[in-house]
């Protein structure tokens, strides 16, 4: 590699990350070089904060470097560089919950953070840690070069490439937008019980905004993609893609209306129309939300929710997808776990406390933003399973309806059931034909009402880069994925506009 | 660490990075110390207690910008981060609008006490926040039979921020935050669990609410919800409740923003000395309010602080102009980002205000939903309650309302009284004429 085109990245003794150099090849000795620790030290800290009766400890170290950079006006003229680096403490006393950090990982400093932890308990019989024994994982998100070894300098082309398509692609563009960021975290966890597991983390994503201007209005929208991926992401069919979407999307909005405001039909089109799913169950499963009794779903395990070819699955083990994790942030194993089976609840989305309250395994739920949260059950790619229904009879069928095609946000509340997701674009059905654009529209409904209203499921699933979103809970953000195969629901709230 | 301390670091790392070859260069270090406790159906049920510190360099080489950030302040990892950081820059396109802003936009003087910092958070002990996260989930729990959970939580901040910039700036300032609140949720029937809550954030630990306010708000707005369903679709005078104001608020903010006016993504763009919305909307952004959430010296930039009127008579004066996007425009900056927004308020209070409603919807909270900075158009999920003939007569969910903000804000009827004091933005209640809403 030229040393003269690379950066800080590959140089920086701060970015120790880059003493490895590929997640194949880091070892428990290269992890503890890399957070300054050895066993002794981590078995003190966790003694430390067993001191008052908790009955489980867990560390999480993590390091984690974050570039982004930034394209404007058609020059690449901004970088924006992170690096992060600390250690969370948990103490565990049946549910409750100690929690500490410190971005100073010398013993002193953690110990001090392992009291503060470990006051959750006030009584019991002290446990000691367990000897640590490395626990092996699979790796769903290889890469081939790390992005530590990528310089800055390989990646503006890319940028240059999609706004010089995207400019190229209709002449009523007047701006365009891009941002890529990429970003490595090494984590390792370690448990009293004596698990300690390590992680090389990579994620990409792309965003690419336009806005066009035709007989003096204008318009906006954009496109995004995003794995964990390294720099061969970069493929032409992905430039491609992000440069004609974004442009597609935004000039079809120089003919879009409003449709009618009220209950309608809806067609949800293949991908991340998932968001439904996110909104409408995923978080009401999260075993927390269970455990305490505040949500919709509390009391529905194991009866009827939706028609039979409904199964929705929440999902760690998809190959470099945004919401894959080759362990979760508790040391426990991912999974592919069925929420939903042949329409039947099934199963909860556990971290530690919760699986311990129903006395079952946990599901690999368990994440957190960063070393600065507790880890808390939350979704990974959540999707549902193909379905007997083929597109074109789905969106044949419905006489007057909207078909959602893109969409950026959504929002739910547990215990009322009520969520929503917002619609950036998408099309009028009229008889069983998709006609005029549509743009900015919220849909609101009630998630187990909903369930049960998804009346046909297509056989066109899809789930890749354009499925990533971010997940906000409890004030901590995670990257997920959620996709939907082709999906009608007979019925729902479509926030409209009376013409 | 002081921050006497903190601005010798900041201002070593400056003269570092200019000697690695930057041109100019500014610096920003914060320290966050943040303690948690919640308590749920009587048993404590976490506690988190952290200090965190940060150091952001900005740097200008050659007309060339970037900008990085480390958690590892030691000074020999730190000179080896600005040096490469300094060397990383050079490889970014050449771009005449990155400079420092001209200094003389910087304040004169540092000297006014805005009342962000509680003398007393020293003296607070662990036993109190114990106690009064205690207290406000137990004086919720006795409420009412129907309540499944209650979850409170207090906590409270000490945050420290330095900022130097090499072109001749440096200030400190010293802030303290406090909030406290419960989450209820109660059974229905009719099926699901509704869930609401109440909130107080405050600078000074005194100025938090008694445990029972917050208690007895979160129940009965809980309990408010129980039978809540949608209603026919259709246009209705809406009251928006001053604790959901800033969400339609919002709207307005992100097209004032340099950033989206240079992008040609405002729809407010060229609508300066233009009326926007009806003469009921005036809004000044106030750095200076006295305990205010938002209240600043100077921003992240750098920038004065000044009070100036953004919206007067429904007339908009002002975009928030950053020093890049103010260079870009050609526009005098103001500064990059809302401080506290102070409305012009009405005089009436929530009750009076339903009470000239004669078929509309209060809304209390919304769910969702976004809007469209380039057009206007927005659509966002809402809860609340049916009014008719100046009374409310049921709770109503799982609705949307939807339109343009070119028109909405000319449908601002009044104001009321009450402006929210637990956000830097004090938006009162707001009623609107015929708005949009769909549900059944």
């Amino acid at each position: 590699m030229a040393a003269a085109g690379i950066p800080y990245f590959l140089k920086s003794d701060i970015a120790k990350a880059l003493a490895i150099q590929k997640a194949e090849e880091m070892n428990l000795k290269s992890c503890y070089r890399q957070f300054g620790v050895d066993e002794k030290i981590i078995h003190q800290v966790m003694s430390e904060a067993l001191a008052c009766g908790g009955d489980y400890c867990d560390m999480f170290f993590q390091h984690r470097v974050n570039n982004n950079i930034g394209l404007e006006d058609k020059a690449v003229n901004s970088a924006e560089n992170s690096i992060n680096s600390g250690v969370g403490i948990r103490v565990l006393k049946g549910e409750q919950t100690g929690y500490s950090f410190t971005e100073d990982l010398t013993p002193k400093a953690m110990k001090l953070a392992a009291k503060t932890a470990a006051i959750i308990a006030s009584a019991g019989k002290q446990v000691e840690p367990v000897e640590l024994k490395l626990h092996k994982r699979p790796n769903f998100y290889p890469i081939e070069v790390p992005w530590e070894q990528v310089s800055i300098d390989q990646k503006i082309p890319h940028l240059q490439k999609i706004n010089d398509k995207v400019f190229a692609g209709d002449k009523r563009i007047i701006k365009c937008g891009i941002r890529f960021n990429n970003e490595t975290s090494i984590v390792m966890i370690a448990t009293s019980e004596g698990r300690i597991v390590f992680d090389y983390r990579p994620m990409t994503a792309v965003f690419v905004s336009c806005t066009a201007e035709q007989d003096g209005r204008r318009e906006q929208n954009g496109c995004m993609l995003s794995g964990r991926c390294g720099i061969e992401f970069f493929t032409p069919e992905n430039i491609d893609y992000l440069a004609n979407e974004a442009v597609r999307r935004t000039v079809t909005l120089f003919q879009a209306v409003k449709p009618e405001p009220g209950e309608m039909e809806v067609v949800l089109a293949a991908g991340l129309s998932g968001i439904l799913l996110h909104e409408a169950i995923g978080h009401g499963m999260e075993a927390d939300f269970n455990r305490k009794k505040v949500s919709i779903y509390s009391d529905k395990m194991d009866k009827p929710v939706a028609e039979k070819f409904v199964s929705i699955v929440d999902d760690g083990t998809n190959p470099h997808l945004r919401g894959s994790i080759n362990v979760d942030d508790e040391g426990n194993d991912t999974e592919k776990t069925y929420v939903v089976k042949d329409g039947i609840l099934r199963s909860y989305l556990h971290d530690r406390i919760s699986a311990q309250y129903y006395k079952t395994k946990p599901t690999g739920n368990g994440r957190r933003q960063s070393f600065r949260f507790e880890p808390v059950p939350r979704m990974r790619n959540t999707y549902m399973l193909p379905g007997p229904h083929k597109k074109e009879e789905i969106i044949r069928s419905v006489k007057k309806g909207l078909y959602a095609e893109s969409f950026i946000n959504g929002e739910v509340r547990i215990g009322a059931g009520d969520f929503t997701f917002y619609v950036k674009s998408g099309y009028l059905i009229e008889n069983g034909e998709l006609t005029k654009p549509v743009k900015d529209v919220n849909i609101i409904g009630n998630g187990p009402e909903v369930l049960k209203n998804i009346v046909m499921v297509g056989d066109d699933l899809k789930i890749g880069f354009e499925e990533g979103a971010t997940c906000g809970k409890n004030g901590q953000f995670v990257p997920v994925s959620c996709s939907l195969p082709t999906v009608k629901v007979s019925r729902i709230t479509v926030g409209g506009v009376s013409s | 660490m002081s921050n006497k301390k903190r601005l010798e670091l900041a201002e070593w790392a400056i003269e570092r990075a200019l000697k690695s070859g930057a041109d100019q260069a500014a610096v920003s270090i914060s320290n966050h110390r943040n303690i948690q406790i919640e308590f749920r159906d009587k048993k404590l049920e976490k506690v988190k207690e952290s200090t965190e510190s940060s150091l952001n360099l900005q740097i200008y080489t050659e007309h060339r910008y970037s900008v990085h950030t480390t958690n590892d302040l030691g000074k020999e990892s730190l000179t080896k981060f600005i040096k490469e950081a300094a060397a990383s820059t050079k490889y970014l396109g050449e771009d005449k609008f990155r400079s420092l802003p001209d200094p003389k936009y910087y304040p004169v003087n540092l000297k006014a006490d805005l009342k962000i910092c509680d003398s007393s958070y020293e003296k607070i002990t662990p036993s109190d926040r114990m106690k009064m996260a205690a207290k406000i989930e137990s004086a919720a729990r006795v409420q009412s039979d129907k309540i499944i959970s209650t979850t409170s939580s207090y906590s409270d901040e000490y945050q420290e921020k330095v900022r130097a910039n090499s072109n001749g700036f440096s200030g400190a300032e010293e802030r303290t935050n406090f909030s406290a609140g419960v989450m209820v949720t109660v059974s229905d029937k009719n099926g699901g669990r509704p869930e609401d809550w109440s909130w107080a954030n405050t600078r000074f630990h005194k100025d938090l609410p008694a445990a029972e306010t917050l208690a007895k708000d979160a129940v009965q707005r809980a309990l408010q919800k129980i039978g809540q369903k949608k209603i026919e679709s259709g246009k209705y005078d809406m009251i928006v409740e001053n604790r959901a104001g800033s969400g339609l608020i919002s709207m307005l903010q992100q097209p004032m923003i340099a950033h989206t006016v240079q992008q040609k993504n405002s729809f407010l763009e060229g609508m300066i000395g233009k009326k926007i919305a009806s003469e009921k909307l005036a809004m000044i952004d106030d750095p200076m309010l006295e305990k205010g959430l938002g209240s600043r010296l100077f921003d992240g930039e750098g920038l004065a602080a000044k009070r100036r009127a953004m919206i007067e008579k429904g007339v908009l004066q002002y975009f928030y102009i950053d020093n890049y996007y103010g260079r870009k425009l050609g526009m005098e900056l103001t500064s990059g980002s809302p401080s506290n927004l102070v409305f012009e308020c009405g005089t009436k209070s929530l009750t009076e205000l339903v009470r000239d409603i004669k078929k509309g919807i209060l809304v209390n909270g919304f769910i969702g939903g976004n809007s469209n900075s380039t057009t206007g158009d927005f659509s966002y999920g809402i809860m609340g309650l049916l009014i008719e003939n100046g009374q409310i007569v049921k709770p109503v969910n799982e609705m949307n309302i939807a339109g343009n903000g070119k028109d909405f804000w000319n449908r601002l009827a009044a104001m009321g009284n009450d402006p929210y004091p637990y956000s830097s933005w004090l938006v009162p209640s707001m009623v609107f004429e015929k708005v949009q809403f769909s549900g059944l």
